[in-house]
């Protein structure tokens, strides 16, 4: 009696040690299983990183050479543009073209931000402004009015149409097309016998 | 023998809970983690395969080229067509 009074808390101890093992080891076994999935799927996102790496490792340069050449593409225009037209038509011809873009100005000449853009970028159309930058002395600029612009540049352009001698601008509004001319023509011709033959002799005239 | 009755029951109802409370946390922290690594792991296939047009910038690279090559071909053509702005003033 005596030794089971003395062996039960002893047996006791023992079964809570065991459930403590049993407890650590499957928690700790679980966390191991877990980790390893872990330890698998940063491989996967290692591997991954890697090929963005090495994929993406050159795009630096030959973006930099790229933006490199556009800014030279970009001040060869510039320059160009300044050097035929004069800073002050050129800014007119930007702001013509792209309303508003004078006041961001051309990029290699930071002096272009204070130039006021000529009035000609509010009044002629883009292909009236071409035409004139390239004719340098067309008469357009004469005919344009001191005052006020002749159009609203987001509107219509009938007015600086109009500048133009009127050949096709207003009437009439479709011009007849051309003679279609070719065997696939609507219109056959017969072809004339005497194209190409010798030429007759008329009869000697009888003094 | 009270003593040691005494120290199996804090055994039982203290230690055991705790210890297990302990790694249930753990192992809930644990998997927790698992779920977001597949997540980053298929956000890099991803990235990596958005990154597979990267070679094409050699190609545009080319174009770019080309293109102010032609560029300056044609400016310089204007360079000789056009007058400058100074001398048409003069």
């Amino acid at each position: 009696m005596t030794v089971l009074a003395v062996a039960a808390p002893g047996v006791v101890m023992v079964l809570a040690v065991l459930l403590i093992v049993v407890a650590l080891v499957y928690f700790l076994v679980s966390t191991i299983l877990e980790l390893r999935r872990i330890t698998g799927g940063l491989d996967d996102v290692l591997a991954a990183v890697g090929e963005i790496v090495s994929k993406s490792a050159p795009v630096n340069g030959v973006v930099t050479a790229i933006n490199s050449q556009l800014d030279a593409g970009v001040d060869l225009l510039e320059g160009m543009l300044v050097k035929k037209a004069g800073l002050s038509d050129a800014v007119g011809l930007v702001d013509g073209m792209y309303p508003g873009a004078a006041a961001a100005g051309l990029r290699r000449f930071p002096e272009s931000t204070e130039v006021v853009a000529p009035r000609i970028s509010e009044v002629y159309t883009r292909g009236t402004l071409t035409l004139a930058r390239l004719g340098r002395e067309a008469p357009i600029a004469a005919a344009s009015p001191g005052d006020g612009v002749l159009r609203n540049v987001e509107g219509g352009s009938l007015a600086a149409r109009k500048l133009y001698p009127d050949v096709r601008h207003t009437t009439p509004a479709k011009l007849p097309g051309s003679p279609a001319i070719g065997a696939g023509a609507p219109v056959q011709y017969e072809q004339r016998d005497d194209v190409g033959a010798p030429r007759k002799r008329l009869p000697a005239r009888n003094p | 023998m009270t003593l040691w009755w005494i120290g199996n029951a804090v055994l039982l109802l203290v230690i055991l809970p705790v210890v297990v409370y302990l790694l249930h946390g753990v192992l809930k922290a644990v998997k927790g983690i698992a779920p977001s690594v597949q997540g980053i792991s298929s956000v890099a296939a991803a990235g990596s395969k958005d990154l597979d047009a990267a070679p094409l910038l050699l190609t545009t690279q080319d174009q770019v080229e080309q293109t102010v090559a032609g560029l300056a071909d044609y400016g310089s053509s204007l360079d000789v067509i056009l007058d400058d702005a100074e001398e048409g003033r003069r």
